[in-house]
């Protein structure tokens, strides 16, 4: 038996750069898979679809967070206004991680270096994961800017289950200090900043409706102070707007156009029933079978549809019947159908819409009714 | 014509007559194996034979019972163990009669094949009389048996697992060896051969060392073996302490005296290959302390199995004077030669493992020597207290170094620039490396390099890079740890104003006709590779110019036609190299779309030459070519779809390299960026990739290492081609359950390494699900996998009953889970509600801390709610 010859490495780094080569392949890999499959169960389209037809190619506009559902609209008729609330469509940015900025559909729009934190490679890379920020943004093309709507996990803190309005205090003051509200470097790509948040009270629903704002204004946001973040449609969470807070009231067409007949998109079930994105879904009509054959339609695609002049009939806060016409397949980028609240909103805007006033005597309403007006939020 | 002669003709002078000899022994072994193996056991047994024939019949048998590849050995041990009984008994006779031969080749080649038998039949409880009879050759006189027999005790413990031998035989093998390690037994050769016999033993005697007395006893032998007057059982004594440093470091507390005593002195008197053993023993007590430390960051509990002795720190202020002595005997130009290790090399070595173990309190016991030896005329006394600076920079804390750091730095410019002596330099480079590696990055406060100094370091480096190839390959690496510190520098590098410079020397660096010496070529192109890594924006323009240059480079390895192999693997090398750097500047310059867009013209070109690679024999430039095309079809998107005809060819070819696995693992990767770069349009390769694929799976030659992403490539393909990927599931499927079961019922096993291949294993399997449901989200076609979701939530049940995921298996997991209702929804409604999955699982990953394993759960919630909803 010979001896047992003992060797170490001498004078040699750990690693070598062909490992390293293989390891930052295998990460990228790995990352790319990730989001590949983000993007496939759209969770950042979770909160709202992406509407190509918007009239702004690039989705800059400020959006709702949220879309009231077909529950919440009684209880609406009850405090507010007989009207349901809606939001408009556009695009709404979700930063998955510090360092990507995902489209709604899941997708990625940008990959930049910021000021958040872990916003750029740090030499311990062991922290990364832990250091993980999810920010509900819109990015405003014409300055550049991510506007920061929500925080839903701040360095790897979770705030899905705190209130909305501990979320905005933590926005208010936890932005600011990373440095992200700064102008952009090379090192910190675009500038993030913060919208007016205004207490429910007539001052505020008047700083929130004509204050001034960096940004193209669209419309405001309701929260419930107390709620917790969801994703997807909850009353808890509403937008409003007319034509003083927002260019968009009305659903443009994919060449900014306003249609003349309001387009609809909805979900083809297995049943053949067309319905919305609601949880549970709202019928608003159905195919047949010959329909579906002849034009190769699968259950699950998204149709567009025009309300024709046979309008909607609504019985006791309830869909009874559309006059539906067939336009053809949704844009492939759409993740889900309409909500029925958007519908509903875009229908109202068009016959009977909701105004500020409306909104001003309710919160009169509350206040003579001894509610806490307080307990809402605005967000312009 | 008799064995004798073929065997002694099979080593002839004359190739003729040795081709045709070993034409008749294969034919023999063809013809009759029984009688062939038999006729060779005769032969090496019998002592009228010549020595030359007797050794080549003991080496044709023991290749007959062993093979280095896993799947012949099984071969093998098969064919023996189907041979007649008989004959098997006789070839084991003759074997053992061998052990009382006088000639010592013979007894020693019988050692190994009956070693080998052992290691065939012990474990299927065959030949149970053997250690009996082995055993009873120690007890006579002649004391070349008594030698051939504890060796052969040594070879069947290496060969055989500690559980197949009953403890009471072991414990009476541990007692004849013992006995012949014992300073009463007069025979060198008996006790050599015992001594090195217990060090195969060692791993038998867990319960022998639980035992104090028995204990005792044995390091009291093994520690007396240490004094023999005769070296190489000096050695053996030493090396068998080195192994039970490692395997009974919690038992060494009563000896550690001792044995500090008796390696302190062979490691100042002793000859060198006894000293290289006893400063090994103390490197191996670093490595555990360090181990034990690390594991539980030093707060030992009641919980941990071994606690930390801290025997280095006690030892401390005696061995490190030890050490820095040894740092004084260096040999001249061992620098230069690859294969060298002496004590100098050995000591300060573990000089450094000393550092990592205690840390700070190191620092004040080393300085006095530096400060002492390191302006000494003597280069040994500047060269050991160099090395002695640069062993200690790892390990204490940063607070404690800066100070000593921030004066040496200078220090070291100026020897590296000026000292007379290379290996001086060799040393002062290496630990300008140390310093930046360790003392230099974002992370540290006060930055060592500053404005004011960082000029001098460049051309200090730089200038270095022309010096003797080891001096030039140090400098190379510490300019890479330096660059690497800037990785974080913000947009503007304090590197930028000399970036030209670095990259024009590096690259000249890379044509130096000597740099094949010491690496240098090499450590030239990783350190070029860092320092693109490591660029800004500022100096993007300069890293798309470097493209074309390294493309040059790249096509010009092919110029040179007609080469000798020598050349050839060389030029091997170098295209790997060249693909690495390629790879490196693809990943720089394709994240920013700016710079995308310029460097994607020169991808057509990129191509032509990785595939050009593909051409050449070597496992490692295919690996860098095959990374490199993974790399640009990222990069290029949708529009990587045009070389997809002319690379298949060799994606198939890499899918197919058994042999190479790391290449095929690495293809699995890049099958991977592929279906995300094509996405519908990878279909027309789907077939043959997935055929692959199948394959690869089902072979037992596949190292298993490439399983788990072939399965996550499933869930990329399903991703990618959506329904299209019917037709593969009736094969697809079964694998994956089968693997899921087997992922399962492994997971009681303890072991590590089992353990976290498993939780590899079971993240490919449900990466595979994952895409296989998403493919399918929204098609027609879901009912086709209805019938394997009974089997999918059965598989996430049993994985949170078995509670030994990771959390990057529980995400994954629960994303299935998600994943699983978003597709089939209503329809898979009961079967989730049946789910442990849906209920518990969920609940803990929705309340998890890992916001990772969140963020799938609150996906599978809201699946989940749609699904049943319905």
């Amino acid at each position: 038996m010979p001896p047992h010859d003992v060797r170490r490495s001498y004078k040699r780094p750990a690693i070598s750069d062909q490992d390293r080569r293989r390891a930052i392949s295998l990460r990228r890999q790995e990352e790319n898979r990730r989001d590949a499959q983000l993007h496939a169960r759209r969770l950042a389209s979770t909160l709202l679809s992406l509407e190509q037809a918007s009239s702004e190619p690039d989705d800059v506009e400020l959006v709702p967070e949220s879309e009231p559902d077909l529950h919440f609209q009684h209880e609406a008729a009850e405090t507010s206004s007989k009207d349901p609330l809606d939001v408009r469509q556009a695009s709404k940015l979700r930063g998955a991680d510090a360092r990507k900025c995902r489209q709604r559909n899941g997708s990625v729009l940008h990959h930049f270096p910021s000021a958040l934190p872990n916003g750029a490679r740090t030499r311990d890379a062991s922290g990364s994961g832990q250091s993980y920020s999810i920010l509900d943004c819109i990015f405003h093309e014409a300055d550049q800017t991510y506007y920061v709507i929500d925080m839903l996990c701040w360095k790897g803190y979770s705030l899905y289950d705190c209130t909305a309005e501990f979320r905005f205090f933590w926005l208010n003051s936890k932005l600011a200090e990373t440095g992200a509200c700064e102008p952009p470097s090379h090192y910190h790509k675009y500038r993030f900043s913060l919208v007016p948040i205004c207490t429910c009270d007539l001052s505020g629903l008047q700083v929130a409706y004509s204050g001034a704002v960096p940004y193209v204004k669209d419309g405001l946001l309701f929260y419930n102070k107390h709620a917790h973040y969801q994703p997807g449609n909850t009353p808890l969470a509403l937008v409003w707007k007319d034509e003083s807070c927002s260019q968009y009231v009305i659903d443009t067409d994919s060449k900014g156009q306003v249609p003349s007949q309001q387009q609809v998109v909805l979900e083809l079930q297995d049943d053949l029933k067309l319905v919305t994105s609601d949880d549970p879904p709202v019928v608003f009509g159905c195919s047949d079978l010959e329909f579906k054959e002849k034009l190769g339609l699968h259950s699950g695609n998204l149709l567009r549809f025009a309300i024709s002049d046979g309008g909607l009939s609504i019985v006791d806060g309830t869909l009874e019947k559309a006059d539906l016409h067939y336009l053809g397949k949704s844009n492939r980028a759409r993740a889900f159908a309409d909500s029925y609240s958007k519908v509903m909103f875009q229908y109202m805007v068009r016959h009977s819409p909701l105004r500020i006033e409306d909104i001003v005597a309710s919160i009169n309403l509350s206040i003579d009714e001894g509610n806490r007006p307080s307990d809402v939020e605005i967000v312009g | 014509m008799e064995v004798t002669q073929i065997l002694l003709n099979a080593q002839a002078v004359d190739g003729t007559v040795r081709k045709h000899a070993e034409e008749s022994l294969q034919q023999f072994q063809e013809q009759n194996l029984p009688s062939f193996l038999l006729s060779l056991a005769g032969e090496l047994a019998n002592d009228e034979k010549p020595a030359e024939s007797r050794k080549l019949a003991g080496l044709i048998l023991k290749n007959a019972l062993d093979a280095k590849e896993h799947n012949r050995k099984l071969e093998l041990m098969q064919r023996w163990l189907s041979l007649d009984q008989t004959v098997k008994a006789q070839i084991k006779a003759f074997l053992l009669k061998t052990l009382t031969s006088p000639a010592l080749d013979a007894r020693s080649t019988a050692s190994q094949v009956i070693a080998k038998v052992a290691g065939i039949e012990l474990p299927h409880k065959r030949w149970p009389e053997l250690i009996e009879s082995l055993l009873s050759n120690t007890h006579l006189v002649a004391a070349h048996t008594k030698q051939a027999t504890l060796e052969t005790l040594g070879y069947i413990c290496e060969e055989v697992s500690s559980e197949v031998i009953e403890q009471s035989e072991v414990n009476k093998v541990l007692t004849a060896v013992v006995q012949g390690m014992n300073a009463s037994e007069s025979n060198n050769d008996v006790r050599l051969a015992a001594t090195r016999a217990l060090y195969n033993a060692l791993g038998f005697a867990q319960a022998n060392f639980s035992n104090d007395m028995e204990r005792d006893y044995i390091m009291r032998v093994v520690c007396e073996a240490t004094l023999s007057p005769e070296l190489r059982i000096r050695q053996a004594a030493f090396e068998c302490l080195v192994a039970i440093s490692s395997t009974y470091y919690e038992k060494l507390a009563p000896y550690i005296h001792d044995i500090f005593n008796i390696t302190a002195k062979a490691i100042k008197e002793d000859e060198e290959p006894v000293a290289l053993q006893a400063i090994e023993f103390w490197s191996s007590i670093c490595d555990e302390e360090t181990d034990i430390l690390e594991e539980y960051g030093g707060d030992f509990t009641g919980d941990s199995d071994i606690p930390c002795f801290y025997f280095v720190k006690q030892a401390l202020p005696a061995l490190v004077p030890l050490l820095l002595e040894t740092l004084l005997k260096q040999e001249e130009d061992q620098d230069q030669d690859e294969g060298a290790w002496n004590i100098a090399m050995a000591g300060g070595t573990c000089l450094g493992l000393v550092a990592r173990t205690v840390c700070d309190d190191i620092v004040p016991l080393v300085m006095p020597f530096i400060e002492e030896n390191i302006t000494k005329p003597d280069w040994r006394q500047r060269e050991a207290a160099t090395y002695a600076f640069g062993s200690i920079l790892e390990g204490p804390s940063t607070d404690k170094l800066m100070p000593l750091v921030n004066v040496g730095l200078n220090f070291m410019l100026t020897a590296l620039s000026n000292d007379p002596n290379n290996h001086v330099k060799d040393t002062t480079a290496w630990t300008l490396g140390r310093i930046f590696e360790f003392l230099h990055g974002s992370t540290l406060d006060s930055p060592i390099i500053t404005p004011a100094n960082c000029q001098q370091i460049i051309s200090v480096l730089v200038k270095s890079m022309n010096d003797v190839p080891n001096v030039a390959e140090k400098a190379c690496s510490a300019l890479y740890f330096l660059a690497q510190g800037y990785e974080d520098v913000g947009p503007s590098s304090p590197l930028t104003p000399f970036f030209h410079e670095i990259i024009q020397t590096l690259l000249h660096v890379t044509h130096r006709p000597d740099a094949g010496e010491s690496r240098l070529r090499t450590a030239a192109y990783e350190t070029l590779n860092e320092v693109v890594r490591c660029s800004t924006d500022e100096t993007a323009p300069m890293v798309l110019h470097l493209v074309p240059v390294i493309i040059n480079e790249l096509n010009h390895t092919f110029a040179a036609q007609n080469i000798s192999s020598e050349e050839r693997e060389r030029q091997n090398e170098l295209q790997g190299l060249l693909c690495g750097c390629l790879q490196v500047m693809i990943q720089k310059l394709g994240s920013s779309e700016l710079t995308k867009s310029v460097f994607l013209q020169s991808a057509d070109q990129m191509m032509t030459l990785f595939l050009r690679v593909f051409g050449s024999k070597s496992a490692t430039a295919h690996e860098e070519a095959m990374l490199a095309i993974g790399a640009l079809a990222y990069c290029a998107g949708p529009e990587f779809a045009k070389y997809m005809q002319d690379f298949y060819k060799y994606l198939e070819m890499g899918l197919q390299d058994f042999k190479d696995y790391q290449v095929c693992a690495i293809t699995v990767g890049v099958v991977g960026d592929l279906c995300r770069a094509l996405e519908g349009n990878i279909l027309p390769y789907c077939d043959g990739v997935m055929t692959q694929l199948l394959k690869n799976l089902s072979s037992n030659q596949m190292h298993r290492s490439v399983k788990p992403p072939i399965f996550s490539c499933f869930g990329d393909m399903a991703l990618a081609i959506g329904e299209n990927f019917e037709k593969y599931l009736v094969y697809a499927m079964p694998m994956l359950q089968g693997a899921a079961e087997l992922s399962v019922r492994t997971s009681a096993d303890d072991d590590e390494d089992m353990i976290e291949y498993t939780n590899t294993l079971r993240n490919g399997i449900l990466e595979a699900y994952s895409g296989i449901f998403q493919g399918f989200k929204g098609s027609t076609k879901i009912q086709l996998l209805m019938p394997y979701a009974p089997h999918v939530l059965q598989f996430l049940d049993s994985l949170f009953m078995g509670k030994d995921m990771d959390e990057l298996v529980s995400k994954t997991a629960i994303g299935v889970l998600g994943d699983l209702a978003d597709t089939l929804g209503s329809n898979a409604g009961p079967l989730i509600q049946q789910s442990v999955s849906s209920k518990d699982f969920l609940n803990e990953c929705l309340s998890s801390d890992d916001h990772l394993i969140k963020e799938s759960a609150e996906w599978a919630k809201l699946a989940i709610s749609r699904a049943i909803s319905f």
